[in-house]
């Protein structure tokens, strides 16, 4: 099994991840932290583009599952010296690996990888396109603290499926490259939540008509609305293709800054998905004040991990 | 060794104004003497010794012409050469292609067409060069236009870019007039389009790869749509894929623009909802468009608003499609499917890679052929200057240039079996409904029982 996109996932896979998730934190706070759940099976880690958060999360994950890793290190493998993508899959699926994780610049590339070889393909991250397993902690992370998210009954969430509903979700910043805000509309979406896009039009989608969100400029009119603000990650990059006219104005209009802490609702939660441009996207304050569950996020991406790799394995088989 | 007669017997041939749609299905014999037509009638008596081909059931249509063809040689032998290009096109009815001139070095002198002319005398079918309009293709300085045209050239087009600079464009639609030559544009404004791998639109951002929006192509149009309207040039749309773009052409024809368009088959039968895939076989530039475009253009082409259906054949080695979307090179191939493509919308209620589109209207297989004999041979050959030997009429006197079309057969398309060297269609396992199942170009039997012999 493959997990390319959260499309990928049936309901009672994700249902699954989200329980072996609760399994597994509580497996990382052993003394030792380890099982031997993937014993004899191989993992590797195939990342042509630097995120070293990303791939060790994947290498602890597997670790602790007493799954063995390999690094395909870009630097000095054979594709500096021209191999191409499918030769360096197809080499190595012949080792006999049973994971393949894949991060790449290009939109589709794990999906394209899974027509190369038999490991169970993960998709850690594809130009602009997904990022799934980012999303599956951040869902976890809401299930886990939704009891304070909201003014409502909260017997209503966190404890059966759909486990977001009734949450309002405001994603903001640069919604049109980030594979983050494409996983979770879509994962956010599958569990009940309303999601709102804002950003400055040159940063949101030519055309999201399909997608089921509202969207919107303005961040000072919505955001007193969100039980969740998800700060996306601003490249500088997108100064230089004109897309944003300079930092400070768009820290200005679409940065969390203390001012717009005060708008918040009391108990709206801030979410990001790493690393923080202190400053820029969310104020230091934003970033480290009560509100922030970013370090919760931390917290739970090997586990998440954990339970991805388990439940793609087959090893655990849901009773229901 | 092959007798000098030949004779097809029992086929039907459209008869009717050339250039217009409204034809009638008449049983012709037809006999070919030394590849030159010499009798069409009721029942012929061929000679004795004639090589006969019995086609009761099939439509006898004058060859087809293709104003847009990618042959790939000088420069890419490895993904097409003009031999095995010229196999494919007979193998999908084409008895003349225009090869574009975006070769390595590109076609953009006197010695070039030769070069072209010479490496086309072994070729299957009739091969018309276009030239350079820029020197290079690099957009920066007007290529010797006048030495092309003196050598036969007729149309020229720095296809695979637009023409960027408008300054540039104007003095070559100015220039043109003097050797009365057509100019045809990539309409494609690359400040809009850079950085873009299909069509901008929802299917693009749910992807997250970056979109090629339609007004680049629109601008272009309509900017050279002002400048053929001021010098009085005449243009020539390449593969068209908005409803814009089409209303603008309306809109040129009622100022009196000597203007003329022509779509594809891939952009007359394939949405974006078809990229989801990220196959990269279906990158094309310009992209696939929305239903919507299809629609238009669909209308467009019965409405006989669109001159001409040409295939912008552009192979591609594995080594360019087998990789990431974002990285493979945009185009697909069209000779040996066009036909069967464009008949089986037309005639059939569902197109079967594209669930998305809805049958235009009520069309019959003698409407779907006329329009088909008109977009892909009547008129393209008047555009392209070929009409002496191409396009028919199918009467004596006239080279042998035929398609013979079996309407009711059905096949799927096959990667791995086409002819052309490349495998970059985006066709393959789709079943398509009708099948050139003879050729005869420049007079000979090229392809019999839907085999190039």
């Amino acid at each position: 099994m493959n997990l390319t996109s959260i499309d990928d996932l049936t309901p009672s896979l994700f249902q699954e991840i989200i329980s072996l998730s609760d399994r597994f934190i509580e497996v990382s706070s052993r003394p030792i932290p380890k099982v031997p759940v993937l014993r004899g099976k191989t993992l590797a880690t195939v990342f042509y583009e630097n995120s070293t958060r990303t791939r060790l999360s994947f290498e602890a994950a597997a670790k602790r599952l007493s799954c063995d890793t390999l690094t395909f290190n870009l630097t000095t493998s054979s594709t500096s010296k021209g191999e191409s993508l499918q030769d360096t899959i197809q080499t190595l699926d012949a080792m006999g690996i049973d994971f393949l994780v894949i991060r790449h610049p290009l939109a589709g590339v794990a999906r394209l990888a899974s027509g190369w070889t038999n490991a169970s393909v993960i998709n850690a991250g594809d130009g602009c396109d997904e990022h799934p397993t980012q999303a599956l902690i951040d869902c976890i992370t809401l299930i886990q603290i939704s009891n304070q998210l909201s003014d409502y009954d909260p017997d209503c969430q966190g404890s059966d499926w759909p486990y977001l509903k009734n949450l309002h979700i405001g994603i903001v910043g640069d919604i049109v490259h980030s594979r983050v805000a494409r996983s979770n509309v879509r994962a956010f979406t599958r569990l009940g939540a309303k999601v709102t896009l804002v950003g400055p039009p040159t940063l949101l989608p030519s055309d999201a008509s399909s997608w089921p969100v509202d969207i919107t400029y303005d961040l000072d009119e919505v955001i007193s609305q969100f039980d969740v603000v998800y700060a996306l990650r601003f490249q500088k990059e997108r100064i230089v293709q004109s897309l944003i006219p300079s930092l400070d104005e768009y820290i200005r209009y679409w940065g969390i800054s203390s001012d717009r802490l005060d708008a918040m609702k009391p108990h709206c939660k801030i979410m990001h998905p790493g690393p923080i441009n202190r400053g820029v996207e969310l104020s230091s304050q934003a970033a480290d004040c009560e509100k922030s569950v970013i370090l919760r996020q931390v917290n739970n991406s090997v586990p998440v991990r954990m339970a991805v790799l388990a439940a793609l394995s087959g090893v655990y088989v849901h009773d229901d | 060794m092959m007798t000098k007669w030949l004779g097809i017997k029992g086929g039907k041939t459209l008869v009717g104004k050339p250039g217009g749609d409204s034809k009638t299905a008449v049983t012709q014999d037809i006999l070919i003497d030394n590849g030159v037509i010499v009798e069409v009638g009721e029942v012929i008596a061929f000679p004795p010794g004639a090589e006969v081909l019995d086609v009761q059931g099939c439509f006898v249509l004058p060859g087809f012409v293709d104003l847009h063809c990618h042959m790939r040689e000088p420069g890419d032998e490895e993904s097409e050469t003009i031999h095995s290009a010229s196999i494919a096109g007979a193998n999908g009815g084409f008895c003349c292609v225009v090869a574009m001139p975006n070769t390595t070095p590109a076609i953009d002198g006197p010695d070039m067409v030769e070069l072209i002319r010479s490496k086309s005398t072994s070729a299957l079918i009739d091969v018309e060069v276009a030239g350079a309009i820029s020197k290079a293709r690099e957009g920066k300085a007007l290529s010797e236009m006048n030495e092309m045209a003196r050598l036969g050239v007729k149309i020229f087009t720095d296809d695979g870019c637009g023409v960027q600079d408008s300054r540039l464009m104007l003095s070559a639609m100015q220039y043109s007039l003097t050797s009365n030559s057509i100019l045809a544009q990539h309409c494609e404004d690359s400040y809009l389009a850079s950085g873009g791998h299909l069509h901008d639109g929802d299917v693009s951002s749910v992807l997250g790869v970056q979109g090629i929006p339609n007004e680049g192509e629109e601008a272009m149009a309509y900017r050279d749509i002002l400048l053929a309207k001021k010098t009085g040039a005449r243009l020539h749309l390449m593969h068209m894929s908005t409803q814009r773009v089409l209303e603008i052409v309306q809109q040129a024809r009622d100022w009196g623009v000597d203007i003329t368009c022509e779509v594809t088959p891939h952009h007359l039968s394939l949405t974006h909802e078809s990229v989801k895939s990220l196959n990269p076989n279906l990158k094309v530039n310009p992209p696939l468009r929305t239903a919507n475009d299809c629609h238009s253009l669909i209308e467009g082409l019965i409405k006989g608003q669109i001159d001409a259906i040409a295939t912008d054949h552009a192979p591609h080695h594995p080594d360019k499609k087998d990789v990431p979307f974002e990285e493979a090179s945009f185009g697909m191939l069209g000779l040996e499917t066009a036909f069967s493509v464009v008949f089986t919308l037309l005639t059939q209620d569902k197109f079967p890679a594209s669930p998305e589109l809805i049958k235009p209207s009520s069309i019959d297989t003698i409407q779907a052929l006329a329009i088909i004999q008109r977009a892909m041979s009547e008129t393209p050959s008047k555009i392209a200057g070929v009409e002496k030997r191409h396009g028919g009429p199918i009467e004596p006197g006239r080279v042998a240039n035929l398609a013979i079309i079996d309407p009711s057969r059905c096949w799927t398309v096959a990667a791995n079996k086409l002819a052309s060297k490349s495998r970059n269609t985006p066709f393959d396992g789709i079943e398509l409904v009708g099948k050139v199942v003879h050729t005869i170009a420049k007079g000979k039997l090229v392809v019999s029982d839907g085999g190039s012999l």
